[in-house]
């Protein structure tokens, strides 16, 4: 029988890798008799898709946004810029 | 305009922006918090990689490389402004979150169930909320949490990255964070009233 402790370790690791079917029934008749863990399952369930939300929203969404198009552009354009200077660089007149 | 293609094998400078820049930014801003304080680390980080680039063996992918590059320069960052990044150590650390089960490994605590969480999901100060958690992790467990969720970076990149030894050490410090994210969320949002993290 798991412990509650080793069942939150596993339950972590099973957002992360595909549990084996050893670990996969002892973790559900863990979880069956214990309220707790079932409880803290679906709370790990719920941090785990909020990062994946957090990380991936798009422009409109809430979370963190990618680059803005202003920033990409004006990025971009100090990039060409070294690049530019690089070449003029290298044919010295 | 042709651009010499070093043994590394390095993309077009000029498309880096479109291929990495979401990946940058996002892993800047969380670090820093700050929209404009990101985007000048992520443009350091291009021009900075533009000269160094004659210097990229190849061994890891383009991304990672970046993401290097950026991780080196934030750290540079905050040393300069004398901000301390949280910095617990991993022992206490561990303690901490043992401290949570008995001796026999049982809960020490008990988990109240979250209402309607599905709801905080529609509301903006959750995400802050949420984010302010992540940053209050210990760094080590910060930037893997947020690489993790970056696309295109690999198990083994991040670990490489982050010198983590194994697969295995990666998932024993996941489960820690989110353990930590957990408790930071219950007491921040879920058992807080005015919903706002100091």
């Amino acid at each position: 029988m798991l412990s509650c402790k080793e069942v939150g370790e596993l339950l972590s690791q099973g957002i992360d890798r595909k549990l084996k079917l050893r670990e996969k029934v002892s973790l559900k008749l863990h979880l069956v008799i214990c309220k707790t863990c079932s409880c803290y399952e679906k709370q790990l369930q719920f941090v785990a898709h909020s990062a994946h939300r957090l990380m991936r929203s798009n422009k409109d969404g809430q979370g963190i946004p990618p680059l803005s198009d202003e920033a990409g552009i004006r990025i971009t354009r100090n990039i060409k810029q070294q690049l530019n200077e690089e070449q003029q660089q290298k044919k010295p007149e | 305009m042709s651009i010499e293609c070093p043994p590394g094998a390095i993309s077009d400078p000029a498309t880096w922006v479109e291929q990495h820049g979401d990946a940058l930014f996002r892993y800047a801003l969380m670090k820093m918090r700050d929209t404009s304080q990101a985007e000048d680390m992520v443009q350091e980080t291009f021009l900075a990689a533009l000269k160094a680039r004659n210097k990229f063996a190849g061994q890891s992918s383009e991304k990672t490389w970046l993401i290097g590059i950026l991780k080196h320069k934030i750290i540079d960052h905050f040393r300069k402004h004398k901000r301390e990044q949280s910095s617990d150590d991993i022992e206490t650390l561990s303690e901490q979150l043992d401290q949570q089960f008995d001796q026999r490994g049982h809960w020490d605590v008990s988990l109240t169930r979250w209402q309607n969480p599905d709801q905080a999901h529609e509301n903006e100060a959750f995400w802050k909320t949420f984010s302010a958690c992540i940053t209050h992790l210990p760094e080590h467990l910060a930037d893997l949490f947020i690489l993790r969720e970056i696309k295109g970076m690999t198990t083994e990149e991040i670990c490489k990255l982050l010198d983590i030894s194994t697969t295995n050490n990666m998932w024993v410090m996941l489960s820690r964070a989110r353990m930590r994210l957990r408790n930071c969320l219950d007491s921040r949002w879920f058992n807080h009233d005015n919903k706002e993290l100091s």
